[in-house]
């Protein structure tokens, strides 16, 4: 007979990691110690082979002769795939069509997959990959927003979004101004490269890892690749090596061709990208042209506003509609623009294509506003600062979005003053411009920006979450949920919850991997929405079986619901039995109870009518404040970021500790946006910053020399999210925005702030320069 | 006498690697074949640091800690060392100080990098500690972390301060015991198939194995060579590692010099050159990363030939000289002279650089040296400019300009020194020179900058050097040094 296990502990004691603590990440101990697996650490298996990509040498054209045969003799070499041996959908597009999983015939960006082999080692096949001889008969490629315009080259139709008359109010308006800005790409940089592993299952199906954000789009993917029902596929998860949205669309090719392969060869394939291939081959995020046309009075009130977003979408529709949607949305940022037109233009050009990255055009279109903010202060003569409070939105009028959602609880126009207040924003404003009458040579710049963001998927049905728990008679608990972990510290803040609701030690809790056969059909951990739904999803589940031990105590015990409390790891019932939790679930156990539970969540209140262009597609808003303060050398545009800081709102925090860091990391992560990462194409479409000798993410001495991040306090999300908690992922990336706001007051103090420089990003020291000498030249 | 292994330490246990690819990094070889895999490859070019490990050498009457990058080192360089890596620093069920000090000041996110930050930090630690920020930042310029900004990292290495011994300091008498035991004065050789690693153990073994091999290829960090094999994914051959020629090793300072020994690493020598050329010193502190520069040799620096390595702009404007050495002849030429077009240079076949000797500092005389790039640590260098200039009573006495990334090499700048030799040091004959750069450079445009910023920058670093040596009060720069 099988026996349960003794229980030891029945003293009572507070639970450790309940909510709104600075719970230590779940992983950290093995991170530190060089335990915790990624994909690439997983043991081996037997004939395990390794796989590679084929890459296209040229942007636009056609396959006219492809010749494998040094690929498939070189060393090491077990098979090569191509197009036409795929045995199911070629087609991956993740929304709409358009990404072959490999060439069929048309080239349409440089380094696209043309083929794939699988050779007994990464470095063989790796070798091997690149002796293809292959020709084409090639077509101009399209490469950049301008020419993608003048041939109307889009992958999807335009959208507007319009209220009131904008061209009627800018021609009204006392003052009119009209402006472009050029905004760089960002090549993600997780530290740990796309990759994934596939083992063929006896079923015909196959079993993958994968590092992705999104499991259940890599299952059905792999599924249809293959020409199989998707319940053959699993897809596992543990924790991706960074993600950032990278490895959110991105993850999926490579487990498909990981799967087509081991098909092929009925052994296990690992794919892992090269960190050159993985910049060459996945997409960025999207490069903007923006421009736009203002009219405003003498304050500097907006009356109505233009805005052409074009955003650079590569070859492929991908998740692009969605993107340059987001980028339209916050057009606005935390400003009501009485008279707006907006139109969202989707380039296609002949470069990779681009694709989720954290904000997910929410920085595209917010620094766009921004910057009219400082043209529009510095033509009427004024602090941007004073141009940005005025042109706010209301509390209880001018708070109506351009789409038509309601700005409700709108603390930002408090936490402005908070944060000018805190960092004497003033006071330095005023010994930054005697700073700059002294100095020749170096110059500085101060600039306090709000953020505003928009929080769930605007893709109604996405915003959706399952999990499910299963209690051991022990009393230890494991969790699943939708949600992937990307070391953003969604597992931590999720198995918080969840001894929150059953009052126990987290430690009693383990998260286990994402598995698609544990959760089915889950949405992307994408949209800052990771906690948001799948903690609430989570929190049901606990709730449904806590209120099923419940409903067993008060039959068993004879005591009613409302004498059955779970607290400090005990059960105490009608304050005559205490059990421990884990006496309790033996004893439901024993008495035949189920212990284990789904759990579901739905986010309410949301719609957005894409054909009026009007709706709510937000759930609520996040909120955010930066000042950050600059100092330039006029004679090489090298800068420092002298000081930053920053007052965040993420409701009642679940771990303060993880919000600062997803704070700061963001923070640190728009800066290298807007400063030093610069992707650059060549003429024939090859992307030259292809590696991190060329590309330059922040390095630990760019961090701001005095970096003061603060959350706001006592203010609970007013909507009913998990634990009144917010969003935290993307909002603070685009206070970073402050740091190109400060660098550009810097430049203009060289025109006695007379001009508004053009500072497209990424603000290199070679832009700064620009700049300068655009001043110097007035 | 020829010895087929190498030998090191892998923690306390003795390795020794005889029919292994000499092309095998420290990082393949930890994963594929220890199956140590907390060691992670980022980028496998040694830009990122997650590969991070420890070599810990007996040297000086003491142990030293060095971090480097396992992705781009080979295996011979391991040879009479101790490897550490993230497997060894728990002791028991103990978490090392600086383990628990990013558990504690959460300085892990998605945790890729960390292994590589502990290891850095392990390294600073174990060499210093109590380290300052500005140490603290300097040991880790060379590890990207995507996720948490830093500020936690920064947190965590300063918390980790004041910690006891720890099992390192335990068994640093075992631990010097046994690489005692390994033999460092034969000749060593690797080899798989045709691909073959010598290790010479002096100056006449590598002088005869040059004559031997004279196309093979000399590693000494082999920091840039290595990518070859990573990133280029070619064999590279028969090579000859030099990191274990005393000779080449060897630093000597007199009263009017320095002699470097073409194979000591940057860090080794760094302090030495800062203390007498201190804005040499800074800029050698921004090349790479300090994994880089425990690595990379000044000799390597030189004999890539590369446009836009650092020091070698520096050495023409010091007019440093050239030891190199043929069989068993010497010869000194002025390191102009080396660097004759694009990656080409005049060393022959089977000669080799052995030392760089560079003079001291003239009487009134100013160095200024300028890196510029689109990051601060890290980077190469869009332009690399360096002034030599001799002023007395308000003339330029002498002056040897020299910049790197404004030509095929690292290329003197003739026609603007005309312009100010012997003239008065003024602004007038600043701006005279500033144009004549003009004359001297046609740079060009790449991923690192434009040829305009090149040539705008160039200039206006001429104009900033004026403006630092006239006027010493005024800051022009925009980082501080200490």
């Amino acid at each position: 007979m099988r026996k349960l296990a003794q229980l030891q502990d029945k003293t009572s004691s507070k639970i450790t990691g309940k909510v709104g603590v600075s719970r230590k990440h779940e992983s950290a101990d093995k991170h530190v110690t060089g335990k915790a697996l990624y994909i690439d650490d997983r043991p081996q298996m037997a004939n395990q082979l390794f796989a590679a990509i084929g890459q296209t040498t040229i942007a636009h054209g056609l396959v006219k002769s492809m010749d494998l045969s040094k690929v498939k003799v070189a060393p090491g070499v077990v098979d090569v795939l191509i197009a036409t041996d795929v045995p199911g959908h070629l087609d991956i597009g993740p929304v709409f069509k358009g990404d072959p999983v490999l060439v069929l015939d048309k080239v349409e960006f440089m380094g696209q997959a043309l083929f794939a082999v699988a050779a007994t080692s990464h470095e063989a096949a790796v070798k091997a990959a690149k002796l293809a001889i292959v020709e084409y008969e090639e077509i101009e490629p399209v490469l950049s927003v301008k020419e993608a315009l003048s041939k109307q080259n889009f992958v999807r139709p335009p959208h507007t979004q319009k209220r009131g008359d904008a061209v009627s109010a800018i021609n009204a308006s006392k003052h009119i101004l009209e402006g472009k800005l050029k905004i760089g790409g960002q090549e993600h940089f997780y530290l740990e490269s796309q990759i994934s592993s596939a083992e063929p299952t006896e079923d015909g199906g196959m079993m993958i890892y994968s590092s992705s954000q999104h499991p259940s789009e890599v299952q059905k993917l792999v599924a249809e690749v293959l020409g199989i029902s998707f319940n053959k596929v699993v897809v596992d998860m543990r924790r991706m090596g960074g993600g950032f949205g990278g490895k959110e669309t991105q993850a999926a090719p490579w487990a498909c061709i990981a799967a087509l392969l081991a098909n092929k060869t009925g052994r296990c394939v690992k794919l892992r990208l090269n960190r050159v291939d993985d910049m060459t081959l996945t997409g960025k995020r999207h490069p903007f042209e923006n421009d736009y046309k203002v009219g405003f009075d003498e304050q500097g009130l907006i009356k109505g506003i233009e805005f052409n977003i074009n955003g650079n979408c590569g070859y492929s529709p991908d998740l692009s509609d969605a993107i340059v949607d987001r980028a339209m949305f916050h057009s606005d940022n935390a400003y009501f623009l009485e008279n707006a037109h907006v139109v969202g233009n989707r380039c296609k050009t002949n470069t990779v294509s681009h694709t989720a990255y954290r904000g997910f055009g929410g920085p595209q279109g917010m620094i766009s506003i921004e910057g009219v903010m400082d043209d529009i202060a510095r033509k009427v003569d004024k602090d941007p600062l004073e141009i940005r409070k005025l042109n706010l939105y209301g509390q209880n009028d001018r708070n109506i979005t351009h789409y038509g959602q309601t700005v409700e609880h709108n603390i930002l126009p408090m936490m402005i003053n908070k944060l000018e207040n805190d960092c004497e924003y003033q006071k330095r404003r005023t010994e930054i411009t005697q700073f700059n009458k002294i100095n020749t040579f170096l110059k500085k710049g101060i600039a306090l920006t709000p953020v505003k963001f928009g929080i769930s998927f605007t893709v109604q049905h996405l915003n959706q979450a399952g999990a499910l728990i299963h209690l051991y008679t022990d009393g230890s608990i494991q969790l699943n949920h939708g949600g992937t972990e990307m070391g953003q510290g969604l597992n931590t803040k999720i198995a918080q919850v969840v001894a929150q609701e059953f009052q126990v030690d987290i430690d009693n809790i383990i998260v286990c991997s994402t598995r698609t056969d544990k959760v089915p059909n889950t949405s992307p951990t994408a949209a800052s929405s990771g906690t948001d739904l799948n903690g609430k999803a989570a929190q049901n589940a606990a709730i449904i079986l806590k209120n099923r031990l419940i409903e067993f105590t008060c039959e068993h015990f004879s005591v009613e619901q409302n004498d059955v409390i779970f607290s400090d790891n005990q059960v105490h019932i009608s304050n005559v039995k205490q059990l421990s939790f884990a006496e309790l679930v033996q004893l439901a156990y024993m008495n035949r109870i189920s212990l284990s539970s789904t759990g579901f969540y739905k986010t309410p209140k949301i719609y957005y009518d894409r054909d009026k262009a009007n709706g709510r597609p937000f759930f609520y808003f996040a909120n955010g404040v930066a000042c950050s303060e600059v100092v330039i050398d006029t004679l090489t545009g090298e800068y420092k970021v002298a000081r930053v800081d920053v007052l965040h709102d993420v409701g009642d925090s679940l771990n303060p500790a993880i919000d600062l860091g997803q704070i700061e990391g963001a923070f640190v992560q728009g800066m290298g946006w807007l400063t030093t990462e610069e992707l650059i194409w060549n003429e024939k479409g090859r992307l030259v910053s292809n590696n991190p000798a060329t590309y330059k993410i922040p390095a630990i001495a760019d961090m701001p020399e005095v970096f003061n991040v603060e959350l706001l306090q006592n203010e609970p999300n007013a909507e009913a999210t998990i634990y009144n908690s917010k969003a935290v992922g993307e909002p603070p990336f685009m206070l970073a925005i402050s740091v190109w706001s400060a660098l550009r007051d810097a430049v203009s103090s060289v025109s006695d702030y007379k001009a508004s420089p053009i500072l497209n990003t990424p603000a290199t020291p070679e832009r700064v320069l620009m700049a300068v000498q655009q001043m110097k030249s007035l | 006498m020829l010895k087929n292994k190498i030998q090191f330490l892998l923690n306390d246990r003795l390795i020794s690697l005889s029919d292994i690819n000499p092309n095998t990094s420290i990082l393949q070889y930890l994963r594929s074949c220890t199956g140590k895999s907390g060691t992670k490859e980022g980028c496998a070019s040694g830009d990122c640091g997650a590969c991070t490990v420890v070599t810990v050498e007996y040297a000086g009457g003491d142990l030293r800690y060095k971090s480097l990058n396992a992705c781009i080192s080979l295996l011979p360089s391991l040879h009479g060392k101790q490897l550490l890596t993230v497997e060894d620093l728990q002791d028991g069920d103990k978490l090392h100080p600086v383990q628990k000090a990013m558990v504690d000041f959460h300085g892990s996110q998605c945790g890729f990098c960390t292994p590589g930050f502990i290891m850095s930090l392990f390294a600073l630690h174990k060499n210093n500690p109590e380290p300052e920020k500005a140490q603290t930042l300097e040991a880790l310029a060379g590890n990207l972390c995507r996720c948490t900004g830093y500020r936690a990292i920064i947190d965590a290495a300063s918390a980790a301060k004041n910690h006891g011994p720890d099992q390192f300091d335990r068994n640093k008498r075992n631990t010097i015991a046994a690489l005692a035991k390994i033999q460092k004065t034969s000749l060593l050789k690797l080899s798989e198939g045709d691909q073959v690693a010598y290790s010479p153990s002096s100056l006449s073994e590598l002088t005869d194995l040059m004559l031997a091999h004279p196309n093979a290829r000399i590693i000494a960090g082999g920091t840039d060579i290595v990518l070859e094999i990573t990133q280029m994914m070619k064999s590279l051959g028969t090579i000859i590692y030099v990191g274990n020629v005393p000779e080449l090793q060897e630093f000597e300072e007199s009263d009017a010099q320095f002699t470097l020994g073409a194979a000591l690493p940057f860090s080794d020598f760094t302090p030495s050159i800062a203390t007498h050329y201190h804005e040499f010193g800074e800029m050698i502190e921004r090349i790479g990363s300090l994994q880089i520069r425990n690595q990379g040799t000044l000799g390597g620096n030189i004999g890539n030939a590369s446009p836009i390595a650092d020091t070698p702009p520096v050495l023409i404007a010091l007019d440093a000289k050239l030891n190199l050495r043929l069989g068993n002849k010497n010869r000194i030429i002025s390191i102009e002279d080396y660097f004759i077009d694009y990656k080409k240079t005049s060393q022959q076949k089977s000669e080799f650089i052995q030392s760089i000797i560079i003079p001291k500092a003239k009487e009134n005389s100013y160095l200024k040296v300028y890196k510029i790039s689109k990051r601060f640590d890290d980077d190469i260098s869009a332009v690399l400019a360096a002034f030599n200039l001799v002023i007395e009573d308000d003339v330029v006495k002498s002056v040897r300009i020299a910049f790197g990334g404004m030509a095929g090499t690292p290329k003197r700048a003739i026609k603007c020194e005309k312009e100010l030799i012997g003239k008065p040091w003024t602004q007038a004959s600043i701006e005279n020179g500033m144009q004549a750069l003009e004359q001297d450079f046609t740079p060009m445009s790449d991923v690192r900058a434009s040829a305009n910023y090149r040539m705008v920058v160039a200039k206006n670093l001429l104009q900033k050097a004026f403006i630092e040596i006239t006027q010493p009060t005024i800051n022009t720069g925009v980082v501080q040094y200490a």
